[in-house]
């Protein structure tokens, strides 16, 4: 089986999930594993729950725009990095997809309660850094940190 | 706002509990809302989530966010699946015959007052 986590020797905690586009049924699975993954290393609540909502919006932008699309997360001693890349058309125009309320979602995801033009801003909000790398009809990689050791900005 | 435990609100919502989480935690304010990008953006933790969606993404939504517990007004009906998901999750639903007007309504006047 390929997803689900793992303690290497330095006691780094890694993770690594497949996304499937479309599959609505399993979204949420990786922010509730990291959720769970931060608050048993007795990170603060805050801080799992901004990670866990970053990782939630990014994992819903594969469901809902790509093919496939991968997850990986490292928790080091003071932050949190997720890399989301999927298989997907890429971002059009970033500045737009960083407004709220400015959807390119189909129909479908929006019917499903999704696609709301809130997921990269949301990303940005609980985070503390967001890197987003796209090309258009390649696919899109985000870099997501968050800070282990502060309160955060909830 | 004086703040409630969750099973004070869930009793003076009639509401029944369908899948029990904790309901000794503090329910510290309320969200109503069927868009579930707009709960995951907007929702804080410990509001009880007033909604007529019953699809299983509001379990790791609920969960995700640290919401109190969910209501689910209209008489809608919340599937087995939904239903598995929330109790492996420790996540409380609940069912409400009451319109998400009437529910938010009452859950304002309790949290106002500080008496269920």
């Amino acid at each position: 089986m390929l997803d689900g986590a793992q303690v290497d020797p330095d006691d780094v905690l890694e993770g690594y999930y497949s996304i499937r586009g479309g599959e609505f049924e399993d979204a949420g699975t990786c922010a509730t594993a990291i959720k769970s993954a931060l608050m048993a290393r007795g990170i603060s609540e805050q801080c799992a729950r901004r990670a866990a909502v970053s990782a939630f919006e990014a994992e819903m932008n594969v469901i809902i725009h790509a093919l496939a699309g991968t997850l990986n997360y490292t928790i080091g001693s003071d932050e949190i990095l997720i890399t989301v890349t999927d298989m997907g058309p890429g971002i059009e125009d970033i500045e737009k997809a960083m407004t709220e309320g400015f959807s390119t979602a189909p129909a479908w995801a929006k019917e499903k309660g999704w696609g709301s033009g809130l997921g990269l801003p949301n990303i940005k909000k609980n985070s503390d850094s967001l890197e987003i790398d796209t090309r258009k009809g390649e696919g899109t990689t985000l870099n997501i940190r968050v800070k282990l050791t502060t309160g955060g900005k909830d | 706002m004086a703040e409630l435990t969750a099973r004070e609100v869930l009793e003076a919502l009639k509401a029944e509990i369908v899948a029990e989480g904790d309901l000794t935690r503090k329910v510290k304010g309320c969200y109503v809302s069927d868009l579930l990008s707009d709960v995951l953006s907007k929702s804080h933790e410990g509001d009880l989530w007033i909604t007529q969606h019953t699809h299983s993404n509001i379990v790791a939504v609920t969960s995700v966010k640290g919401l109190s517990a969910v209501v689910v007004v209209g008489g809608n009906v919340i599937s087995e699946d939904t239903l598995q998901k929330a109790r492996a999750e420790g996540v409380t639903l609940t069912t409400c015959p009451l319109s998400a007007f009437e529910a938010a309504g009452e859950v304002y006047n309790m949290l106002k007052s500080g008496a269920a």
